[in-house]
């Protein structure tokens, strides 16, 4: 469960990161886009991803609309809104200073605490 | 906010969603075949690159769950499939969905209407705006005997109004008839009396025009009037031009100022209002027949309005002189002390008990109904036991299985209140379009939001009520025991019918409480009618007023001559068996005169107010018309009014207190009010009239003549009853043809006078018992319905004991038992269940009844006879319940029995 949410969570952050740096994109480029930057380290079943992208639509954070895909077909197209972005800016800094924080404890040797 | 606009998402995809399931798939299948483009570009064969994408992709089943269980309310949708079902399931059994819902609706319609009445007549405030700040003021009068309240007087309002401390707005009103002529028909209206500051203090704008202002007020200012909505549309179909207007009320031209808007309500519902004038320097302390309204300053407490009062009556006590030949005394021994409560006490009256009572007693109904719903449950869950066992033993939790049987009975309960409501809608309209006019506030009866929520939740706790019994019982892990019925049924334990025998046997204390209830009210109703009342067949008796203004005749012999020649004309009316003419009708108390009476050979104490007496002025024949017994001496004859003989009649019980025997009193002279008055002498003593209604003692009466040489303050010449009632004696009273030819007569002599207040005198019986047979209508229908639900439940019990025990008969009747042992067994058994549950009823029944002891009359609300004619109704139904199913069990073929399973 827990394991879930965390994931839930990093991965709604890279879906709202990816659409900020290439602009609007399907499901399966979104998918693909996050397998390539993360390597192997991330492996989910892409599938998982549309729960995320439903949970963002309904925040509003992206907005989505019916397009036609690069081979011309029928393909539903997710892009930043105005609020994603400024989601974005947030997450990515509080992101940050979670990380920061995390690594400091990490950096952190044995007979510091004393 | 985020979490708003996603449940609001949901909501709405909720109502989109099969379209979004197919453009869900058309998504992924969009992903899919991206994937297995690139698979094939990287080299592998379609269909493997087919394979490889749908791995990556993982179960789009799962994905799916998780997408639609964020998208939607799973929640919701869970309810909405548990309804589905339990509805389902509903159409496969209509007689006991039926049953079910046609019983709840009955119980859950009554409470409802019954709450309804209760919402708006005791719940709402008042229609006027801020209404929690008006008060009516009276006042208590604990040196008087025999008053209850006085109202205010015009000295108190003069004093009141100029030197009080906490009424934003003060004024006095009063109500009578008013006759309106020239426009079309002539008619007498219902007219209230204000002075300046009693619509004030209601604080309701008129529709069109204005408030009477203080100059309205002042003596020999122009007379002006204002129109309620209701009279302005029904007499000048709602004409706007109306204002400025001249209407002839009681003979004298008066200009239109105003009409008040159509939620305009006041006591007594006036059609017109006319402005109370004073003369400020002839009033003196006494004349109580005003009554005060106020708004209570911002802040201003009842306690604290009371206490100024009081203050304020120590002022005008010493401020007014006292009545001519009165003592100051006698008013200060009076002991006035202020009585400031809120209006709407005033408005409700003495309505609520009996409103309490019945919404009680319909209380107990719908939960008689509710055990009856439960024990119908409690046999369906019976017998889905083995589909349940099966569910259970195939993973189904009993939290689920619990859900279901929950959803199927709030359906039901739901459903049946959906009905109810429907059917209280139906009983507040007829309530509404023909109820008793003594109901108040009776045009306000409607069902609103509270009304609603109301019916809501007294349909979801039925639900839970009678839902919880079966889940309790069957819902749980009984595996074993259940599935091993499903091979041949083995003999039933007690404990299986332990909650079925329970719930009868509530079933039947409740419905005894009930029926003790109704009895109770029934022995009153016929203690109240076997009072005598002092008048003969009501029924037969027509009662119309009439006036002889003063423009047709002014001397009172000429007044008094053309009502004889009225009561003649009337006399000669084919069915008419006998006349008479009095100032008023028995029962009709809204036109009371009373005052104090001297009696020549009686010494009263000068500093205290003597006890008020009936005065009725009659002519000869009234008596005879209305059945009253003369008991000793003689009525009035005409001579005696003609000549001015200063004669009088008095009731039993007034000769009785006075000289110890009707016959005594005959010869001795009495005086209305003071020194002034000429004593007349007591020609005749008639039986007592219960003029209040039966329920209460009959006053003491004075009967004069109705012409006189004078009359308290009247005229040099004399005084007549210008304005009085008729009765006629006919076996076609209450006919329109009667009254048609009534008024011809009437109008042959004084021209075309409105005939005003007409009704019959059973009329006026029935209305002084209205209270009693409102309350023994509601009871004896809530008795009844629960007797027949406590006789439904007896019987299905029994049945259903029978019908469980079949091989046990054929068993016992094998081995030679006899019918009548047998039918005795089962007699028993159900003699058992009523017995206990009568002895409960009787404990109940005994501690509830207390609470209406104030609507009873004649009985106890422990009254015996009562008691036990009702239980020994109840156990003879109870026999007969039992008895009928028992039959079937000894036309039991042994063969048969055992044959069957």
């Amino acid at each position: 469960m827990k394991d879930t949410d965390v994931r839930q969570g990093t991965l709604a952050l890279m879906v709202l990161k990816t659409l900020d740096v290439l602009g609007p994109l399907h499901g399966y480029g979104i998918a693909r886009r996050i397998e390539q930057i993360s390597g192997d380290l991330l492996t989910v079943n892409q599938g998982t991803l549309y729960p995320v992208l439903l949970k963002l639509e309904q925040e509003g954070s992206i907005a989505s609309e019916w397009g036609a895909s690069e081979n011309n077909r029928k393909a539903r197209f997710y892009r930043l809104t105005r609020q994603g972005r400024k989601q974005l800016q947030t997450e990515a800094r509080s992101w940050e200073q979670t990380a920061a924080i995390i690594e400091r404890f990490f950096a952190v040797k044995g007979e510091d605490v004393k | 906010m985020k979490a708003a606009r996603r449940l609001f998402h949901r909501l709405t995809s909720w109502v989109t969603s099969a379209r979004d399931e197919e453009l869900l798939r058309a998504e992924f299948e969009e992903h899919i075949a991206m994937q297995t483009e690139e698979n094939v570009r990287a080299g592998l064969s379609l269909i493997e690159a087919r394979r490889q994408a749908l791995l990556k992709f993982g179960s789009v089943e799962a994905i799916k769950e998780s997408y639609r269980d964020q998208r939607r309310l799973p929640f919701i949708e869970t309810v909405l499939s548990d309804t589905r079902h339990a509805l389902r399931r509903m159409r496969r059994a209509p007689a006991f969905t039926a049953a079910v819902i046609v019983t709840l609706a009955l119980g859950i319609g009554a409470t409802t209407a019954t709450f309804g009445v209760i919402d708006s007549i005791l719940i709402r405030p008042l229609a006027y705006p801020q209404a929690e700040a008006l008060v009516s003021v009276s006042h208590t009068v604990a040196g008087i005997p025999g008053i209850a309240t006085a109202p205010c007087s015009p000295s108190m309002y003069f004093t009141y109004r100029e030197e009080n401390r906490i009424f934003e707005q003060f004024g006095v009103w009063s109500s009578r008839g008013a006759s309106v002529t020239g426009v079309a028909e002539p008619e007498v209206s219902r007219a209230l009396f204000v002075t300046y500051g009693a619509l004030d203090a209601v604080g309701v704008k008129p529709l069109l025009g204005r408030w009477f202002s203080q100059t309205d007020d002042t003596p020999g200012s122009p007379e002006t009037v204002m129109l309620t909505y209701g009279y302005w549309q029904r007499r000048f179909g709602g004409d706007t031009s109306i204002v400025g207007r001249t209407l002839t009320i009681d003979s004298r031209p008066r200009t239109v100022i105003g009409v008040m808007p159509e939620a305009f309500r006041f006591q007594r519902d006036p059609e017109l209002i006319l402005p109370q004038r004073f003369e400020r320097n002839i009033q003196f302390l006494a004349n109580f027949q005003y009554q005060g309204i106020a708004r209570l300053k911002p802040g201003v407490t009842t306690e604290q309005a009371n206490a100024d009062v009081a203050r304020l009556l120590g002022v005008w006590l010493n401020a007014w002189p006292p009545n001519p030949g009165m003592d100051r005394a006698v008013l200060q021994n009076a002991r006035f002390a202020p009585k400031v409560q809120p209006l709407k006490q005033d408005v409700v009256g003495d309505i609520s008990t009996a409103l309490w009572v019945v919404m009680g007693t319909l209380g107990l109904l719908l939960l008689i109904a509710c055990a009856n719903v439960a024990n119908l449950l409690l046999v369906r869950a019976e017998s889905r036991q083995q589909e349940l066992a099966i569910r259970s033993a195939l993973g189904a939790g009993r939290g689920r299985i619990a859900r279901e049987m929950l959803a199927e009975s709030l359906t039901l309960g739901v459903l049946g209140g959906a009905l109810g409501l429907g059917l209280a809608y139906a009983a507040l309209r007829i309530l509404v379009a023909r109820g008793p006019d003594t109901l108040p506030r009776l045009n306000e009866i409607a069902i609103d939001p509270l009304v609603l929520s109301f019916a809501f939740g007294v349909s979801l706790l039925s639900g839970v009520l009678f839902g919880v019994i079966p889940i309790v019982k069957y819902a749980g892990p009984r595996i074993a025991t259940a599935l091993r019925g499903i091979g041949r049924t083995v003999s039933h334990d007690r404990e299986r019918h332990r909650s079925r025998h329970v719930l009868v046997v509530v079933q039947v204390a409740l419905a005894l409480v009930l029926l003790i209830g109704s009895g109770l009210m029934i022995r009153t109703f016929q203690h109240l009618r076997s009072v005598p009342p002092g008048f003969t067949h009501p029924e037969e008796i027509q009662i119309l007023h009439a006036m002889i203004p003063m423009a047709i005749a002014k001397e009172p012999e000429r007044v008094m001559r053309m009502q004889h020649e009225i009561l003649d004309k009337l006399a000669a009316i084919p069915g008419v068996t006998s006349v008479g003419f009095g100032s008023r009708a028995p029962l009709e108390s809204f036109l009371v005169n009373a005052n104090p009476i001297d009696a020549e050979d009686k010494t009263f104490a000068q500093d205290h107010m003597k006890p008020l007496r009936q005065i009725r002025r009659i002519a000869p024949g009234y008596f005879k018309t209305m059945g009253t017994r003369v008991v000793a001496g003689r009525d009035f004859t005409w001579t005696d009014l003609y000549d001015g003989r200063r004669v009088a009649i008095v009731s039993e019980n007034l000769a009785r207190e006075w000289w110890g025997d009707p016959g005594a009193a005959l010869g001795k002279r009495i005086r209305e009010i003071g020194p002034a008055d000429p004593w007349r002498e007591i020609v005749g003593v008639v039986e007592n009239v219960y003029d209040d209604g039966v329920h209460v003692k009959p006053p003491e009466f004075a009967y004069w003549p109705a012409l006189m040489d004078r009359y308290i303050w009247g005229g040099e010449n004399g005084d007549a009853v210008v304005s009085g009632m008729f009765a006629l004696r006919s076996n076609r009273a209450g006919t329109e043809g009667l009254l048609a030819e009534a008024q011809q007569a009437i109008w042959s002599v004084n021209g075309r006078q409105p005939v005003f207040l007409v009704t019959t005198l059973e009329t006026l019986y029935d209305q002084s018992m209205a209270r009693t047979s409102f309350t023994l209508v509601m009871l004896a229908i809530a008795g009844v319905m629960g007797l027949m639900l406590g006789i439904v439940g007896i019987y299905g019990v029994i049945a259903y004991v029978v019908s469980q025990r079949i091989r046990e008969i054929g068993i016992r009747t094998a081995l030679g038992a006899q019918p009548a042992g047998l039918l005795r067994m089962f007699v028993r058994h159900g003699l058992r269940l009523v017995g206990t549950g009568a002895a409960l009823g009787l404990v109940a029944a005994a501690g509830l009844t207390r609470l209406m002891s104030s609507l009873l009359f004649g009985v106890t609300a422990l009254d015996p006879v009562t008691y036990t004619s009702v239980s020994a109704l109840l156990i003879a139904a109870g026999v007969l319940a039992s008895y009928l199913p028992a039959r079937r069990a000894i036309a039991v073929d042994p063969i048969q029995a055992l044959r069957t399973d």
